[in-house]
């Protein structure tokens, strides 16, 4: 693209980081909604509807306490030029900061244009408040280099070495065209509306540059990211993420989440982390016609209260020694016993969501869990675990379909900074 | 296509092919009456002789006085082929289409002083063989609103040569399944529509006549019947009986003929022209890239060529307004149309194009991205058109 294109998207890109810039730095306050956002307050959000910071030392959207409602979106870059592939980022981190904080995703907005003016919103948002709203961008290992090994943006040399395609698993039946991917935008909000209309406008803001390979909607967070929120159940019925890593933990998420100064990739990495997602779909039948002991053992939990079996509360520490009858209470190949950190020797952050895709075709529920995982080095982290599971009963009743691995840059921090600025810098 | 099957179809109507001067007669001679109003009356200083084959295209001069010039293009090749004078960024300045082997045709054109290209496309394909033409003289400047005005005459010349060459080609259609002659028919098919669909936004403008000449089966009210270019598609490819369809076919002709009487009397207005622009590239994106539209057939390709280089004739009659009011867009979209030509020029085959169940998925997703892309730049035309 010429230098005329560049400057045109400019338009819409970085004239909006400016506009963002000016009403962040509004007076802090109650966040109505479209048009009206003003500065977040300065931790969580403490409602449903407010806003969650953009700017920090690490992205948000990942110990950021797990909003109800995932949009997930993968994008292939379609363009070999590196500028166009820069703008397109420049012009999502403006956009970003504005729908993050319940603006428009244009400087102009949905309704407030001319009459024969393409609106710089698409509207559905309009109204809505903020809403958690939270984009987290990742670069896949596709982007670095091609799988047919051409360095398209010369950024071969500069791809950590644990962004890797992820290995096969026994049992694994992926499909690549929901796979994989050179960049995504995990959309996580408290409104499906308000994390869908933000994928809808970082898509357009990217047209003739990045093509959406696969999105996934989720619903239901599936675990806790913080010891604020009950513990959520999936669609088994059990609750999940009981032993998850948790935002008041910050030496934990030190140890196994954030990537650190000194590790592969730090120089732009640093503060970052890596994201695997894996489509796990449950074999709902089979499931809801096993018995109550059958699940449970199969998890490793009570149903009911969520603890760990032999014991009676959801917090009870796991105890893989307590045997009853002569038998672990946790048996060996339950779900928790095989993933436990105290088993595993490492520990990831889960941050994933339910869906329901329709059906399959022979009426049955095309359902389960869309995992979701991040983690200082995946080869450490989600796939040490998954090895470990090789032997879960639970593979009986899911089968993963989809599996991605993206590495999330730090956050952004001044007004001028965008998503990647280290890496393309 | 068959170009012999062609060939012996046009040749049954000579009129509607020599003999004839310029666009104005043509129009007029294959709608069988209407007005007589333009570039008939102009006198032409010259009558520059053009000799196209299949490899050359020689055109007599190469410097002109600003004015109204005719040009005589005579095909001596073996493919029929088609006439342009071009300004900046392909601005189609004249043309004349479909030129038979053997055949004489005549252009008349006014060009103001300028840098201009002509060009012969042999077997109607790619950008064709161009030379430089240099217009010297007066050059009238004009306004913004006299450049926005021009930009809706320069259109209204672009659908008169389409709907010339749409009766010309429906008629050969009609023909061929009247005769019975299903693989004729088949072939010219696509070539009639391909007029069609370039100027789609003005045929359906007059409402009542495209659901009858362009509906698709099922989209009929109750009690109304499936008639037009789908129904005899629908026998040509799915019972290879068309032995009922003469009704179908004199209807469609009339309708036809109907449209491109109509036609002569609109001149669009630039909005309408953006609009007609953008109606044309979302026409790919919702009847083509699908595989919709020509579901019999699967010569849905050639729509998409059609309504590509419909909107584009479209863009460029607004040209001269944009260059002097957004000349950054007229960048960016002259890449994109250029990127989404070139990605619908990988599936070529022969004259023209392959069959669309012939498509893989990724092959579909290359030419929805770049239609998606050549979409939000086209777009931004009206806005622009509009903020004058």
């Amino acid at each position: 693209m010429s230098t005329d294109g560049l400057s045109r998207r400019r338009f819409f890109g970085l004239a909006g980081a400016g506009t963002a810039g000016v009403l962040a730095a509004g007076a802090a306050g109650g966040v109505i909604g479209r048009a009206t956002a003003e500065e977040p307050a300065a931790g969580a959000a403490a409602a449903a509807t407010d806003a969650v910071p953009f700017t920090g030392a690490h992205q948000a959207g990942i110990v950021t306490p797990a909003q109800d409602r995932l949009h997930f979106v993968a994008f292939d870059v379609i363009t070999d030029d590196r500028a166009e592939l820069v703008e397109v980022l420049q012009a999502w981190t403006a956009a970003a900061r504005r729908m993050t904080a319940g603006q428009d995703a244009g400087e102009v907005g949905a309704v407030d244009g001319g009459q024969y003016d393409v609106p710089d919103d698409t509207g559905e948002a309009l109204g809505l408040p903020a809403s958690g709203l939270t984009l987290t961008v990742g670069f896949g290992p596709t982007l670095f280099e091609t799988t047919e090994g051409v360095d398209r943006f010369g950024l071969a040399a500069r791809r950590p070495e644990p962004l890797t395609e992820l290995p096969g698993f026994p049992g694994d039946a992926i499909d690549p065209a929901i796979s994989g991917g050179d960049l995504c935008v995990q959309a996580c909000a408290n409104d499906p509306q308000v994390a869908v209309h933000a994928v809808r406008n970082l898509v357009r803001l990217g047209a003739g540059v990045v093509s959406v390979r696969w999105s996934q909607l989720g619903f239901g967070r599936t675990s806790s990211t913080s010891s604020a929120q009950a513990t959520p159940r999936n669609l088994f019925g059990f609750k999940d993420g009981t032993d998850n890593l948790k935002a008041e933990a910050p030496k934990a998420l030190d140890q196994f989440v954030w990537v650190a100064d000194g590790d592969p990739g730090a120089d732009w990495l640093a503060g970052g982390s890596y994201v695997v997602t894996r489509r796990i779909r449950m074999r709902i039948e089979p499931w809801d016609t096993s018995t109550l002991a059958e699940q449970e053992a199969t998890i490793g939990r009570t149903k009911k209260a969520g603890a760990p079996l032999g014991q009676r509360g959801e917090f009870d520490p796991v105890d893989f020694t307590t045997q009853v009858d002569g038998e672990f209470a946790v048996p060996q190949t339950s779900h928790v016993f095989l993933a436990h950190p105290t088993n595993s020797g490492t520990a990831i952050l889960r941050r994933g969501y339910s869906f329901v895709d329709g059906s399959d075709g022979l009426g049955r529920l095309d359902a389960g869990l869309f995992f979701i995982a991040y983690q200082r080095d995946p080869g450490t982290g989600f796939v040490q675990v998954q090895k470990n599971l090789r032997l879960d009963a639970m593979n009986e009743y899911i089968q993963h379909t989809s599996s991605a691995v993206f590495a999330c840059p730090p956050g952004v921090t001044g007004s001028d900074d965008w998503w990647g600025r280290a890496l393309f810098s | 296509m068959s170009k012999p099957a062609r060939k012996r179809l046009l040749s049954a109507h000579p009129a509607a092919l020599v003999g004839l001067t310029g666009l104005t007669a043509l129009t007029l001679a294959a709608c069988g009456g209407g007005d007589s109003s333009s570039a008939g009356s102009d006198g032409a200083a010259d009558a520059i002789a053009v000799a196209a084959t299949d490899d050359a295209c020689d055109v007599a001069s190469s410097d002109l006085e600003a004015g109204v010039h005719q040009f005589t293009v005579t095909n001596t090749g073996s493919k029929v082929t088609e006439f342009y004078v071009y300004a900046d960024g392909d601005r189609v300045m004249g043309e004349v289409e479909n030129i038979a082997p053997g055949v004489a045709r005549e252009l008349r054109v006014e060009l103001p002083a300028g840098d201009y290209e002509t060009a012969c496309k042999p077997g109607m394909v790619g950008d064709g063989i161009r030379t430089a033409l240099t217009v010297t003289g007066e050059a009238a400047t004009l306004d913004e609103d006299q450049t926005l005005a021009q930009a809706g005459t320069d259109y209204q010349r672009y659908v008169q040569s389409q709907t010339g060459a749409l009766v010309e080609q429906t008629t050969a259609f009609v023909d061929a399944v009247k005769a019975g002659d299903i693989e004729g028919a088949k072939a010219l098919f696509p070539v009639a529509r391909t007029y069609w669909e370039r100027i789609e936004p003005v045929a359906e403008s007059f409402g009542d006549l495209d659901p009858i000449i362009d509906g698709r089966e099922g989209d009929q009210a109750e009690g109304e019947d499936f008639t037009g270019f789908h129904r005899i598609e629908k026998a040509l490819w799915e019972t290879g009986d068309v032995s009922d369809m003469g009704p179908y076919a004199d209807e469609l002709l009339t309708n036809v003929e109907q449209v491109a009487t109509q036609a002569d009397e609109v001149t669009l207005d630039p909005l309408q022209l953006a609009n007609g622009a953008k109606a044309l590239l979302d026409e790919i994106a919702t009847g083509k890239i699908t595989g919709e539209e020509d579901r019999y057939s699967h010569t849905d390709l050639w729509d998409f060529a059609a309504n590509l280089e419909g909107s584009e004739a479209a863009v460029q009659a607004l040209r001269p307004y944009l260059e002097e009011a957004d000349p950054e867009l007229v960048g960016e979209i002259d890449e994109r149309f250029a990127a989404t030509e070139a990605e619908l020029e990988q599936h070529r085959a022969g004259d023209g194009w392959q069959s669309y169940d012939q498509l893989t998925e990724d092959q579909l997703r290359g030419l929805s991205d770049s239609i998606t892309a050549l979409t939000e730049s086209v777009s931004q035309v009206a806005s622009v058109v509009a903020g004058k």
